[in-house]
């Protein structure tokens, strides 16, 4: 009964998401709602479960002074901080002038800004350790790349001004993005689509079950 | 030296020079802007200095992968300084967006989505600046909502940025009537579908707390078939994928984007079979639109530092691929 | 003559006298009837100056209501051909819509409930508040009116002839999606064709896939270096399908962690994902005979933050040098970030994603990738389980419809013998 209660939840509401689709009428015009609902509330009850788990183990690394522990004394302390000046400002946190938003502009912002920024650097260094002219196709790939990089930029248009209306770097970073890339793109999307369809599919009649612990 | 000690020798050089920006800019210190020559001298070391990496590479000695992060940082604080500007090119589908903006009557109702988090607000807060701004400017009425939790606060700086403008407070424009934030609701794309019968059901009050039929804006809009156009501002999930897998397919509703320069290649797909009527990707997006827009924000400003590092990671591809001709085809990293 | 609801903040009284102020005074429009609504808070500078007579527009035409198609009722569609006075610089500055239940065969009352900026070619209402078999009239409301400094100084308002009764419905079918659903019955079909003939014993073939092959390496060489094997399962949460994809090939990745007894940690980022891998994980140590090993805290939560999330594993990756790195899943603009810093350690990765802008990424940080659909095709793949091949079968029969489709495409429209891509569209 452990794997066959969820298998039947999973299929009823697998079809009836299906049926939902085609069916206007009540009641399955409200089934997508009710859903939704649903999932929204086993979702946010579930964020507390990863907070605690969080918190479990972090408290326990510091108790224990396992290797590292420093890191988890910086959790436990930013995490305490944000959620009591949370607590404290009420349902209004969020509007401007609150603790909570100075917070979230003056650390949070620079903090997470700062993360994505390292992308720009691992950009630099993976395109310099892995972008070779190793065969003809890596050769193709290295010459669209030299044309896009330069025709997403001002630069580029500037360095082929001379060039005629319509065949500048822009152009040809254009034509890029627009066919090459877009069909690409297009191909792996219609393959990722059928993909999601098949493993759907296999969910919803059962089949597949590894994600419940498999098993018959 | 030890790597341990150049890194915090780049470490303290950091904080301060960051020290250093900030105690002027408290001190009320004008912009600071390179003369010409200073910056044409500045190119030419960096110039030479990437020739000098080059020959050492022909000769077999390998650069470390910090080289080019410092060169990257190099190359994006220095045009900061510089005094050039560069001639921007209009593409077809930043065009495209602004004309279907344009082509709105005043009094219509756009709908922008912002979601993003802060990390993403370097390439997409402009175009949510600019976005907004000619909305505002077009007599438009502006919905701004968010399906990620910081994307309303996101919004809420724009719009203060934009408020700062003294043409902007002209317009005298009324929060209720000629704009509102309805706030972030979970629920990721379940809120664009269910939007899709109600707006109400999905934000019964705006992130404020404000009642939704007490807002003169909104309350005779039922669900998208009253709203005029959409933008959507999105650097992931739930964001531009949604919203035209239901937005557009399921409720044709009328959709420009902005995107993050990495989430930007796969919108072309939607872009090409016209499920979006424009797309602005990246900065670079973000500084054309503003082009278009009449209006230099910190888009068009930052398009010379990703100019500049453009033509570094292009001239270290060409550094890579020399090291990995000579080198017996094998890595250009010495310390991978 | 439609009533118009009066608004409740106005007394009765004052509302009733400029009702009639402006009925006697103010100038009549041929085959038109001018009413004034009395004061809205829409305009919440409410009536400043004298509104000159000349202003009032002629109305709008040719209104048609009806029930709205293919939806699950409470939505009536009025369109409307614009008014003459509708063009730039034109009187018209909008239009509003008023509806009015019909009692005892009359239009009651008229109450507001939509409005629309003027200047379009086309113009049409969807008014999604109706209750389905009540009769309703509507009238459309021509509107003009002069704001200075965003405050109103006068407001001229045109009424159209009311048009009704009519009544919403819903409706047992979408027919708009009637292609969908030839499309979903078709790719199932095959899907369950596939599967039967898999279990009947027909024998399927599935190319070898490198990523997938290369599991039981990477795991190898984790336990011979003796350090840790991380999984990462993506950003999304249970519902997304690609997640679902990632606990499946984490399910065998923990049963070779088990054999090998090398040390298995899965930082997740979604409550529910450590939930589901945390069973799953234990699932896989009890399968090999080792339920003992599994600790509770192989699986733990970081933060829903998405560079939260990448900032704490990239901690974890470069102080505790893994061997070997699984990114499985949905990942982000965070995916270069964690590759990058798995590469810089030498660990040995392989990555699985079916975001068709971290491809690139992937590919060029780790050691093997699967690309797109090969993610999906792991838990077959992986178990050989006749069932699940069959799917994958049937997954490749529909992608092959699809390649003709694309083709005749291509044929049809590039010599304009027939607008093919018609019969995939949903919205008209």
């Amino acid at each position: 009964m452990r794997r066959e209660i969820p298998l039947l939840i999973t299929g009823i509401v697998g079809v009836g998401f299906v049926i939902q689709y085609f069916i206007p009428h009540a009641p399955f015009s409200y089934m997508s709602d009710w859903f939704s609902d649903w999932f929204s509330i086993i979702g946010a009850c579930a964020i507390v479960l990863g907070a605690l788990n969080l918190m479990k183990i972090s408290i326990q690394k510091v108790i224990s002074r396992k290797k590292d522990w420093g890191y988890a004394a910086v959790i436990i302390a930013s995490f305490l901080l944000i959620v009591i000046i949370g607590m404290v400002e009420g349902k209004d946190f969020r509007v401007p002038g609150t603790n909570f938003d100075w917070l979230y502009r003056y650390m949070y912002i620079p903090l997470s800004a700062t993360m994505f920024a390292i992308l720009a650097f691992f950009v630099a260094s993976a395109s310099y350790r892995a972008f070779r002219a190793r065969n003809f196709e890596a050769t193709l790939l290295l010459i669209a790349a030299f044309f896009v990089m330069m025709g997403r930029v001002p630069v580029g248009d500037i360095i082929t001004g001379f060039m005629p209306e319509g065949w500048r770097l822009s152009n040809l970073a254009s034509w890029v993005m627009n066919y090459p890339q877009a069909a690409g793109q297009r191909a792996i999307m219609i393959g990722i689509g059928l993909g999601i369809v098949s493993t759907s599919l296999r969910v919803i009649l059962g089949i597949e079950r590894s994600h419940i612990g498999g098993g018959e | 030296m030890s790597t341990r000690a150049k890194e915090i020798l780049v470490i303290i050089m950091i904080v301060v020079f960051s020290l250093v920006f900030y105690f002027r800019k408290i001190a009320g210190g004008k912009e600071i802007i390179f003369s010409n020559l200073v910056a044409w001298v500045l190119i030419a070391l960096l110039v030479l200095s990437l020739g000098l990496i080059l020959i050492l590479t022909i000769k077999g000695s390998l650069i470390g992968r910090r080289v080019v992060f410092i060169y990257v940082g190099i190359v994006l604080a220095l045009p900061l300084f510089m005094p050039f500007t560069q001639k921007i090119t209009i593409s077809p589908e930043v065009r495209s967006l602004y004309e279907a903006v344009e082509k709105l009557p005043p009094g219509s109702k756009v709908l922008v989505s912002f979601d993003y988090d802060p990390p993403s607000a370097p390439e997409l807060q402009p175009m949510g600046e600019s976005f907004i701004r000619l909305c505002f400017q077009r007599d438009f009425k502006v919905i701004i909502m968010g399906l990620w939790p910081q994307g309303p606060q996101q919004a809420n700086i724009a719009i203060d940025k934009i408020l700062e403008d003294p043409e902007m407070q002209a317009r005298n424009l009324r929060y209720g009537e000629d704009y509102v934030n309805l706030g972030y609701q979970a629920g990721n794309e379940f809120v664009i579908q269910r939007m899709g019968s109600s707006f109400k059901s999905m934000f019964p009050s705006d992130y404020r707390g404000i009642p939704y039929d007490s807002m003169p804006l909104v309350r005779n809009i039922r669900n998208f078939s009253n709203i005029d156009f959409s933008f959507n501002l999105s650097a992931g999930f739930p964001g531009s994928v949604e919203w035209v897998q239901i937005a557009v397919d399921r409720y044709g509703v009328e959709l420009g984007l902005g995107n993050t320069a990495v989430q930007a290649p796969q919108m072309y797909t939607y872009l090409n079979s016209g499920q979006v009527v424009g797309l602005l990707g990246g900065m670079n997006g973000g500084a054309e639109f503003e082009l278009l827009c009449d209006y230099k924000g910190k888009a068009t400003k930052f398009m010379l530092s990703q100019s500049f590092s453009h033509m570094v990671i292009i001239a270290f591809i060409i550094i890579g691929n020399v090291a990995y001709f000579l080198g017996g085809r094998k890595s250009a990293l010495k310390d991978k | 003559m439609p009533k118009i609801a009066a608004n409740p903040d106005l007394k009765a009284g004052s509302a009733f006298f400029m009702y009639l102020f402006f009925l006697l005074l103010l100038p009549q429009v041929t085959g038109a009837q001018q009413n004034i609504i009395p004061d809205d808070t829409f305009f919440q500078g409410g009536r400043s100056g004298e509104v000159p007579a000349e202003t009032y527009p002629l109305p709008a035409i040719n209104i048609v209501v009806g029930d709205n198609p293919n939806d699950a009722g409470e939505t009536i569609n009025i369109t409307w051909d614009r008014s003459p006075d509708d063009f730039t610089g034109g009187k018209v500055k909008e239009y509003r819509i008023f509806r009015a239940e019909v009692i005892d065969g009359q239009p009651g009352e008229y109450k507001e409930v939509g409005d629309i900026p003027a200047g379009k070619t086309v113009y049409s209402y969807q008014d999604g508040n109706t209750r389905d078999g009540v009769s309703y009239y509507y009238v459309v409301q021509a509107v003009n009116f002069l704001k200075i400094n965003n405050e109103l100084a006068w407001l001229a308002e045109t009424l159209s002839e009311p048009a009704g009764p009519v009544k919403s419905a819903a409706q047992w079918f979408d027919w708009r999606r009637s292609n969908a659903l030839i499309g979903v019955l078709l790719l199932s079909s095959f899907i369950i064709i596939f599967i039967r003939q898999a279990r009947s014993g027909k024998e399927l073939f599935i190319r070898k896939i490198a990523g997938l092959e290369a599991v039981d390496e990477a795991v190898g060489r984790a336990t011979e270096m003796g350090k840790k094997i991380f999984y990462i399962p993506g950003l999304s949460d249970m519902d997304n399908m690609q997640t679902i994809a990632s606990i499946t090939i984490l399910g065998r990745v923990a049963e070779l962690a088990a054999q090998y007894e090398t040390w298995l940690e899965v930082p997740v980022c979604r409550s529910m994902v450590m939930v589901t891998a945390k069973e799953v994980v234990k699932e896989a140590y009890s399968k090999v005979g080792r339920p003992d090993a599994f600790q509770e805290d192989q699986v733990h939560y970081l933060t829903d933050d998405q560079f939260g999330y990448a900032a704490g594993i990239d901690g974890m990756v470069v102080r505790e040098r893994p061997a070997t790195i699984f990114f499985m899943g949905t990942f982000y603009a965070e995916s270069l970030i964690l590759a990058e810093t798995g590469n810089s350690i030498g660990a040995i990765q392989i990555a699985g994603t079916a975001m068709p802008s971290q491809l690139p990424f992937f590919v060029a940080a780790c050691d093997y990738t699967l690309i797109g659909e090969e993610l999906f095709t792991a838990s077959a793949y992986l178990s050989k389980e006749p069932k699940l091949l069959g799917s994958i079968k049937g997954q490749d029969m529909g992608k092959a419809v699809m390649l003709v489709a694309i083709i005749t495409g291509i044929i049809m429209e590039t010599f304009g013998i027939w607008d093919f891509s018609s019969l995939f569209s949903v919205i008209e």
